[in-house]
C-alpha cells in the first residue's frame, strides 16, 4: 500500500507512483480511446495557427469558457452588503450551492444564502408554496433583519410572480406584514452576474424609495448634501469599500456606500460566527433617497440603478472601475466637483507617491504586451492604467461587453499612441483568447484564476487580478481603486515581469549573466 | 403477448378529440385489448366516459398532496373503468401559475418507472390543442407513441391545427420512429367537408383515416358520461367508431412521416375548394374610412 497512516502522502507525491501511473495509463488505454500521439500532436500544433484562428472566430453557436458568470451570483452579491440581509434565491438548491461555494473560494469566507429548494413538484405546479414556507423558514431559522429574493432559470422559465408571491407569502403569516422583502427577477441564462447586481440593487433601493411594492407611502426626496457611492460587482469589494471610506473620510464627504460587503466577506476569527457583519443599514439606504448624487464606480453594473437615482433626482456618475493616477483623478475630482469638498494634501501626496512609484519601475512596464480578460468595467479600468504606464493592452476581452463598451474601449485606444495596436473584443470566450495569445502573442494575461489553463497552454504569464481568484489567497483584502490600490496593482503586475525575468536567466553559467540582485 | 402499441390523439382544442380516443378505445377494448389511457391535459377529461367519473385524480394533484411524485404509488393513481380499460390523468397546475408541459413530462416518466405499461396491449394519449411546448410534444418523443391520430374537422382552425401538429411530428420523426397514422374527420358539417378532409390529408401525405359522422346520440352519450360503444352499442354511430377502431387497429405500421405545408399552400387549398375568396392584396390594412374615400 503506497498510503498508510503513520506517513500519509499527500496527492501531489501520492499519485506519482508507480500503483497509480500504472493505473491511470490503464484507464486511459481501456476507456479514454487514445489517439496516435501524433496525431494528437498535430492537432494540437494546427490550433495554434492563424487558420485554426479564422475558424475559431467564425464560431456561432458554441461559447467555449465564457468569462462571464449568472445573474443570480450578483444578485446575491449585491443582497450580503445590506445590513443583517440574507438573499433568497427562488429556485433549486444545487444553483444556490454554486454562489455560496464561489464566494467562499474567493473570499475565504461563509457565505449565507438560502433557496426556496424547488423541485419537480414546484416546477410543474409553480413556486408558491415553495416562496411561502421558504419565506417562514428563513425568518424562524436566521432572523434576518431583510429577505432579498432573487431567482434562477426554473423559476424564470415557468413564470414565477415575485410581487405577487411575496405579498401572498405576507398574507399567509410567513413574514410580518412590515417586515422588507425586496426583490428583482434575475433570470440566469440572461445577461451576466453584473446584470444581476443592477437588478437586485435597483430592486433593494426602489423597495425602500418607491413604497415598498405599494404597503407604504413613497418617500418624498428632500435633498441634502450627501451622495451615494455604489461599487458594483468586484472581487476587491474588501479592500475597495474600505479604501473609498477612507477617502471620503478624509476628504470630508459624507456618503452612503450602497451594498458595503467589506465586513460580511471580512470577519474576524474572535470566537463568534457572525452570519450577517456590517451591511449598508435599511435606513441609511431608505434615507439615501434625498442624496444629492449617486455616484457609480462601475457604469456596467449600474446601468438600470444609476437610472433609476437619476429618475429620482440625483445628480449620477459613472466610472470604470478606476484603477491608476488619471482615472483616480478624475473620480476624486467628480466627488469633489460634486460635494463642493476640496482634495485635501494628504491625497495629493498619495497621488505623488504613485507617481513616484511608476516612474521607478517605468523601465520594467514601458512597452510590454499585455491580454486583458474580466468583466467590462475592470477591462476599460485596467486596460486605462496600462496606457498610462506606457504598455500596451494589445488584446481587450469581455464575455458581457457589449457593442458600446467596444466602442469605449476603443476610444479609449485611441486616446493614447500605446493603444494603436490595441484590440478589443466584445462577446468572444477564452477559447477566443487562446487563439488570440497564439497568434498575437503578448507579454503577459491579465485574469482570474481560470487563466491559468490559458498560461499554461500558450506559455503567457498570468497575471491575477479580477474575479474569482481561487488559488491565490487574501487579494481580495487590498484595494485596487484609489492612489493606494493603484500601488497595489502595479506591484502585482511588476512583480509577475520580475518573476519572469529571474525564471529566463537562471540556468547556471548560460543565462544566469542577467541573473541579478537589483532589478 | 403482442408488442406493446402506443398511440396518441392530437387536435385542436374542442374539437371531439377525447370524445373520439374514448368511443374508439373502447370498441378496441370490446374486441379484448387491454387499453391504458393517458391523459395528457390538464383539464383531466380525457377518461370521463370510461370511467363514468367528473375527473379523476390527477398524478400531479396526487403528488403535490403527497408532497413529491416520489411518493405515490401506481395504484393510486391508476382507476379501472368500462371493459377493464386502465385510465390515468396527468393533470397539472392551476391557469396561469407553474409549467403544465412539465407536468406532462413528470407524469410519463412517474408512469414508465413505476410500471404502468406492463401487462398492456394499448397505450393511447389524449393531448391537449397545440404541441405549444416540449412538455406536451413528451408523448411523440422516441420511444413514446408510433402514430399519431389527429383528429378535425372541416373548419379552418382545425386545419390550421392539424398542419402545426404534423410540423411536431415531422421535426420528431426525423430522429426518431414517429409517425402521422392518419386523419380523423369528426363531422362539423361545414361545407364540403370530407373533400376537405381527404385533399389536406393527401397534402400531408397521410390518408383520412375515417370520417365520423355528426350524430347528437354521441351527446346523450356524454350527458350520462358513457361513450356510445357502452351507452348504445347497436346504434349506427357505435358501428361507426368499431370501424375506426378496426381501421386504427389494422394501420399498425403503416404511419407516414408528415409532408406539413405553408401557411399559404393551405390557404390556396381552402380558395381552390371554393371556402375562402381570394384576397384583395389593395385592401389589407384599409380602415372602413379609407375604403370609403376611395
Amino acid at each position: 500500500m503506497p498510503q498508510n497512516a503513520d506517513h500519509v502522502l499527500d496527492h501531489l507525491e501520492l499519485f506519482r507512483g508507480p500503483e497509480y501511473q500504472q493505473m491511470l495509463a490503464e484507464k486511459k488505454r481501456l476507456f479514454e480511446n487514445p489517439k496516435d500521439p501524433a496525431e494528437v500532436e498535430r492537432i494540437r500544433e494546427w490550433a495554434k495557427t492563424p487558420e485554426y484562428r479564422e475558424k475559431n472566430f467564425a464560431r456561432e453557436a458554441l461559447t467555449v469558457n465564457p468569462a462571464k458568470a449568472c445573474q443570480p451570483l450578483g444578485a446575491v452579491f449585491a443582497a450580503v452588503g445590506f445590513e443583517g440581509t440574507i438573499p433568497f434565491v427562488h429556485g433549486s438548491q444545487g444553483c444556490v450551492a454554486y454562489y455560496r461555494s464561489h464566494f467562499s473560494r474567493h473570499f475565504k469566507e461563509p457565505s449565507s444564502c438560502v433557496s426556496s429548494s424547488m423541485t419537480e413538484d414546484a416546477a410543474v405546479f409553480g413556486g408558491l408554496n415553495n416562496m411561502i414556507d421558504g419565506l417562514a423558514n428563513t425568518y424562524a431559522m436566521y432572523k434576518p433583519k431583510m429577505i432579498a429574493v432573487s431567482t434562477t432559470c426554473m423559476a424564470e422559465v415557468i413564470g414565477d410572480d415575485l410581487n405577487a408571491f411575496i405579498k401572498t407569502s405576507k398574507e399567509k403569516g410567513s413574514v410580518p406584514a412590515d417586515f422588507d422583502v425586496p426583490f428583482a427577477h434575475t433570470p440566469a441564462f440572461v445577461g451576466s452576474h453584473i446584470t444581476g447586481y443592477d437588478n437586485v440593487m435597483k430592486g433593494i433601493l426602489e423597495h425602500f424609495w418607491d413604497g415598498k411594492a405599494g404597503t407604504a407611502p413613497k418617500l418624498e426626496r428632500q435633498p441634502n448634501e450627501k451622495i451615494n457611492f455604489i461599487g458594483g460587482f468586484d472581487g476587491y469589494t474588501v479592500g475597495n469599500i474600505r479604501e473609498i471610506k477612507r477617502l471620503f473620510q478624509v476628504m470630508g464627504v459624507e456618503a452612503t456606500i450602497l451594498c458595503d460587503n467589506s465586513d460580511v466577506w471580512d470577519t474576524p476569527t474572535d470566537g463568534e460566527f457572525r452570519m450577517y457583519d456590517g451591511g449598508t443599514t435599511l435606513e441609511d439606504t431608505a434615507n439615501a433617497v434625498h442624496a444629492k448624487a449617486t455616484i457609480s464606480m462601475q457604469e456596467y453594473c449600474t446601468e438600470k440603478t444609476l437610472a433609476l437615482a437619476a429618475n429620482h433626482g440625483h445628480q449620477v456618475a459613472a466610472f470604470n472601475h478606476p484603477v491608476g493616477v488619471t482615472s483616480t483623478d478624475r473620480f476624486l475630482m467628480e466627488v469633489s466637483r460634486i460635494t463642493g469638498k476640496a482634495i485635501p494634501e494628504e491625497l495629493a501626496r498619495e497621488r505623488g507617491r504613485l507617481v513616484d512609484a511608476i516612474a521607478d519601475s517605468s523601465a520594467h512596464i514601458h512597452g510590454k504586451k499585455f491580454a486583458i480578460y474580466g468583466d467590462p468595467d475592470l477591462c476599460l479600468g485596467l486596460a486605462a492604467f496600462l496606457l498610462e504606464l506606457g504598455a500596451e493592452p494589445t488584446h481587450v476581452l469581455a464575455t458581457n461587453g457589449s457593442k458600446a463598451w467596444a466602442e469605449k474601449v476603443q476610444a479609449l485606444f485611441n486616446s493614447s499612441p500605446f493603444g494603436a495596436n490595441c484590440h478589443v473584443y466584445p462577446g468572444k470566450d477564452l477559447w477566443h483568447m487562446r487563439s488570440l495569445l497564439f497568434t498575437e502573442p503578448v507579454d503577459f494575461l491579465i485574469g482570474n484564476t481560470y487563466g491559468k489553463y490559458l498560461e499554461r497552454d500558450t506559455g503567457t504569464p498570468l497575471i491575477r487580478i479580477g474575479f474569482p481568484v481561487f488559488d491565490r489567497h487574501h487579494h481580495h483584502r487590498y484595494p485596487v481603486w484609489g492612489y493606494q490600490g493603484g500601488l497595489n496593482v502595479l506591484v502585482t503586475i511588476l512583480d509577475k515581469i520580475f518573476d519572469e525575468i529571474d525564471k529566463n536567466t537562471n540556468v547556471p553559467s548560460k543565462t544566469d549573466y542577467s541573473f541579478d540582485i537589483i532589478r | 403477448m403482442a408488442k406493446l402499441r402506443q398511440i396518441a390523439f392530437y387536435g385542436k382544442g374542442g374539437i371531439g378529440k377525447s370524445t373520439t380516443s374514448q368511443n374508439t378505445l373502447a370498441a378496441l377494448a370490446e374486441d379484448g385489448h387491454k387499453i391504458l389511457i393517458v391523459g395528457c391535459d390538464p383539464k383531466a377529461d380525457s377518461t370521463r366516459l370510461i370511467l363514468h367519473a367528473k375527473a379523476q385524480d390527477t398524478i400531479l394533484s396526487l403528488a403535490a398532496a403527497a408532497g413529491s411524485v416520489e411518493d405515490l404509488e401506481i395504484e393510486e393513481v391508476m382507476k379501472v373503468g368500462y371493459r377493464d380499460i386502465k385510465c390515468v390523468e396527468s393533470g397539472g397546475p392551476e391557469p396561469g401559475v407553474g409549467c403544465a408541459g412539465r407536468g406532462v413530462i413528470t407524469s410519463i416518466n412517474f408512469l414508465e418507472e413505476n410500471g404502468a405499461y406492463e401487462d398492456i396491449d394499448y397505450v393511447s394519449y389524449d393531448v391537449l390543442g397545440d404541441v405549444v411546448c416540449g412538455g406536451f410534444a413528451m408523448p411523440i418523443r422516441e420511444n413514446k407513441a408510433q402514430e399519431i391520430y389527429i383528429v378535425m374537422s372541416g373548419e379552418m382552425m382545425a386545419m390550421y391545427a392539424a398542419n402545426n401538429i404534423s410540423k411536431g411530428i415531422l421535426k420528431y420523426a426525423m430522429s426518431g420512429g414517429v409517425r402521422l397514422g392518419g386523419l380523423v374527420c369528426n363531422e362539423r358539417q361545414t361545407d364540403k367537408e370530407l373533400e376537405l378532409a381527404e385533399a389536406l390529408a393527401q397534402k400531408l401525405g397521410t390518408q383520412l383515416i375515417y370520417f365520423v359522422p355528426r350524430d347528437n346520440i354521441v351527446q346523450h352519450a356524454e350527458l350520462r358520461r358513457m361513450t356510445v360503444i357502452e351507452y348504445a352499442p347497436e346504434s349506427a354511430q357505435a358501428n361507426h367508431y368499431r370501424a375506426l377502431a378496426k381501421k386504427v387497429h389494422g394501420n399498425a405500421g403503416n404511419g407516414i412521416i408528415p409532408t406539413p405545408i405553408t401557411m399559404d399552400e393551405l390557404e390556396d387549398m381552402l380558395m381552390a375548394h371554393g371556402i375562402m375568396k381570394p384576397v384583395d392584396e389593395a385592401l389589407i390594412g384599409q380602415t372602413a374610412a379609407d375604403l370609403a374615400l376611395a
